[in-house]
């Protein structure tokens, strides 16, 4: 008796197991990688979610391992088993992942949607961010932030000069544990044009000159690692000044009601974007999401939940509000007008040259 | 069976040799001893293969992989085979640039390159590999190698107008330096060393010396930390070992209940009660023996550090302590107060001895868990708190140069292994007692 029933039920776990793996090689998982916390969200729920609603039969699994792309991107490479399908990161680590041939060469006119004008993806996408494996999404900017409730009234700072100025503005600074962007601030603060900045940075007197800027503040300097840090070290009042990612500080601002004022006077840009892992399982996949993702409707969508700018110039007019807040986001883009007057363009190609070298000693500096 | 037959055959047979006698079923009692003997080995085998799998897989194959990798050198040799064959007659002690047959050696290596499919293009690593060398060097490769194929004679000239970097006699020092599979270069710079023109290992310029200070420092930190788990653990240990079995059971739970506790929790516990705006602090500001203006940092620094890590070993001090203290028998304290030494003098030269297997076991739990300790130091150490142990995680996940992370941890564990040595042949090992 229970013999006939253990075969019976062995009998119909195996036709259920049969019917299950039968569905499951219909279905599509695509696991994405990306930054975590308000990006990632962002992204869920201007590409994710609307796309898993056309698509019932894809399913999108996040993984916040951005902050360590091109590592798991080698060792995953590496060890031979690729399981992401999708990488959001960096254009410097994009290029030395290309040229490592482990994500794909990406011919933007071919595999990525017209502007919705017309415009081929070449022309249409902001100059200088499209790379060779790289799509780009974003474009954001570094930005020092402080707190009004750390200063009196009146006497709030307004130039990164007042960020390097102790005596007038006191308080504990929380800066990146990293040399870019830092090096740049210093050199700009003591007078270097943004212009210029990277060609005095290549020299070993404008390396002297950055760091003793950086060492006359070094005493009220805490350091963060990862981008949700530096509004908590702000919010908490460990510190009375931030940099961070401004659409992280828009995120604790405007959503949460935090007293953050930006500070655009010398915001480092940069572009964030898509790279593709060579050996992933669902190349093919991932492109057909990709071409809708990055269409201009989309990335102008993402700007409705963060304050990043869209990476094509079709999109730039579609920008509206900010889906919960009803505020407009125009003004909250790091290219607005009133936001662009002193930027300094991030150079990707002096940091892959001097990253090494200079984040050795940026360590060093540290921790001396 | 045979085992069972043979020892009945020996017990009856005694005056016989061994060669001479036979098992019930025919065969010489020798070869089915042996027989029996090799079964019940390859049975204790069958016992233990398990562990020695999972031991070769996850831990000697993977410590021998990252050993392999800190001298792994690679890239030179397999990208650049003419260059590195034409370098041979160019003398790297002389301040001028190598000859033309160098520079076309060079395109022909790049060339060559180019042709195959991206997978198996060297040029990526390569570029990567003598970056770490000399800075620069990555936007030099992988510019050059893009427009070698337009290249005409002479190449020197267009080697230069391509990137000033192959206009420096550094960058070819480096490549003839570099061109062997094997290199000491990670292990150099973790040394805090650096290659001079000349070729010779010299020490780094003073403000660029990193490791060996953060070795010493992390050697102070497991010290100091060993040497507070042993303040605070023998004191209880002793307490626990005098009273009833129940009432130290149950202190035995207030020692225990921490380290069944998640490593992150009591980490994060501890910012909660360390920080500027923390439990202690604001208790000290309310009660006005600090001011609000001079509140004490006690987290994210070495305070921070050493505070978390003595909490998180104390329990590996004191169970081994706790135990060797029950197996010492009261009595002896006794006898040599009966026998006239006073009360410090029975403490130090009867009973403390009698600890010191304890302290031993205790001692070297504690140091070599925290001299390879990570998330605490990474969570609460701020900068003055890092150990070597965070520097070798930085250079996995985020400058990503994983040579010198496999040499610093290399000679962590060389030196774990030195230390070990050292106290087998102070102490020795076989004194130690877990309980």
């Amino acid at each position: 008796m229970s013999q006939r029933l253990l075969k019976v039920i062995g009998a119909g776990s195996a036709v259920s197991l049969l019917a299950m793996s039968a569905a499951q090689a219909q279905d599509i998982s695509l696991t994405v990688v990306s930054w975590g916390g308000a990006y990632t969200e962002s992204q869920v729920r201007a590409y994710h979610e609307p796309w898993m609603e056309m698509n019932p039969e894809w399913e999108i699994i996040n993984d916040d391992g951005s902050a360590n792309a091109l590592a798991g991107l080698r060792s995953q490479s590496e060890a031979g088993s690729v399981t992401w399908d999708l990488v959001d990161m960096l254009p410097s680590d994009a290029q030395l992942a290309c040229e490592e041939g482990i994500i794909l060469p990406i011919d933007h006119d071919e595999m990525l949607a017209d502007g919705e004008d017309g415009t081929p993806p070449s022309e249409d996408f902001l100059e200088g961010s499209l790379g060779e494996c790289f799509i780009p999404q974003i474009i954001y900017s570094t930005v020092v932030t402080y707190n009004r409730d750390m200063f009196e009234e009146g006497n709030y700072p307004e130039t990164i000069e007042d960020f390097f100025d102790t005596e007038n503005f006191p308080g504990r600074r929380a800066i990146q544990n990293r040399p870019a962007v830092n090096m740049e601030w210093a050199l700009y603060a003591d007078g270097v044009d943004p212009e210029e900045i990277y060609d005095v940075l290549a020299t070993p007197e404008g390396q002297e000159r950055a760091f003793a800027k950086l060492d006359t503040i070094k005493d009220d300097l805490v350091f963060w690692e990862e981008g949700a840090q530096s509004p908590q070290l702000l919010a908490d009042q460990e510190v009375s000044f931030a940099t961070g990612y401004n659409g992280r500080i828009f995120e604790a601002a405007e959503v949460e009601g935090q007293p953050f004022e930006i500070i655009w006077d010398g915001q480092v840009v940069e572009f964030d974007g898509w790279v593709v892992p060579a050996d992933g399982e669902n190349v093919d996949e991932v492109m057909e999401y990709l071409y809708w993702a990055t269409d201009t409707q989309r990335l102008a969508d993402q700007a409705s939940y963060i304050s990043y700018g869209p990476a094509r110039h079709s999109s730039q007019d579609l920008v509206g509000q900010h889906a919960d807040l009803g505020i407009d986001m125009a003004e909250h883009m790091p290219t607005h007008p009133d936001n662009y007057f002193a930027p300094i363009e991030l150079n990707n190609e002096f940091w892959t040259d001097w990253r090494d070298e200079l984040a050795e000693r940026f360590n060093n500096w540290m921790a001396q | 069976m045979a085992q069972a037959d043979a020892s009945m055959d020996l017990d009856t047979g005694r005056e016989t040799s061994l060669e001479r006698m036979v098992t019930a079923d025919g065969i010489p009692l020798k070869r089915s001893l042996k027989r029996a003997e090799r079964r019940r080995k390859l049975f204790a085998l069958g016992l233990v293969a398990p562990l020695l799998a999972f031991l070769l897989t996850v831990f000697i194959f993977p410590i021998g992989q990252m050993m392999w990798r800190s001298v792994d050198n690679p890239q030179i040799i397999n990208t650049l085979p003419r260059t590195v064959e034409a370098l041979e007659a160019w003398d790297p002690g002389a301040d001028e640039l190598p000859p033309e047959e160098v520079f076309a050696a060079l395109q022909a290596d790049f060339a060559a390159d180019q042709e195959l499919p991206r997978r198996q293009q060297g040029t990526g690593s390569l570029g990567v590999r003598l970056n770490y060398e000399v800075s620069g060097a990555r936007s030099a490769v992988s510019r050059t190698a893009r427009q070698v194929d337009g290249f005409a004679v002479p190449y020197k000239d267009e080697f230069l107008d391509a990137h000033r970097l192959w206009g420096q006699p550094e960058i070819w020092r480096v490549i003839k330096r570099e061109s062997r599979p094997l290199t000491a270069s990670y292990y150099v710079q973790a040394l805090d060393r650096e290659y001079a023109p000349d070729g010779s290992i010299q020490l780094r310029d003073e403000g660029q010396r990193t490791y060996i200070s953060l070795f010493l420092r992390t050697f102070a930190l497991s010290a100091t930390i060993l040497g507070l788990t042993f303040l605070l653990g023998f004191p209880i240990s002793y307490y626990m070992s005098t009273l009833p079995m129940r009432q130290a059971n149950l202190l035995m739970i207030f020692v225990l209940l921490p380290f069944w506790t998640s490593l992150l929790v009591r980490t994060s516990a501890w910012i909660v009660l360390l920080q500027q705006q923390g439990v202690i602090n604001s208790t000290l500001v309310g009660l006005g023996i600090i001011g609000d203006d001079s509140r004490l940092s006690m987290v994210y620094n070495m305070t921070g550090t050493i505070v978390a890590m003595t909490h998180i070993l104390l329990p590996f001090m004191v169970l081994p302590l706790y135990s060797v203290m029950r197996g010492i028998p009261p009595s002896y304290m006794r006898a040599a107060k009966g026998l006239g030494a006073r009360p410090w003098t029975a403490f130090r030269r009867v009973y403390f001895p009698q600890t010191l297997p304890g302290i031993g076991a205790g001692g070297v739990l504690v140091f070599i868990i925290s001299i390879g300790y990570y998330i605490t130091p990474a969570l609460v150490g701020g900068q003055s708190g890092r150990m070597i142990s965070n520097e070798i995680a930085r250079h996995m996940q985020s400058s990503l140069n994983w040579g010198l992370a496999a040499a610093l941890g290399t000679l962590l564990l060389v030196s774990v292994m030195i230390l070990y040595w050292v106290y087998n042949r102070l102490v020795g090992a076989d004194s130690l007692k877990l309980g």
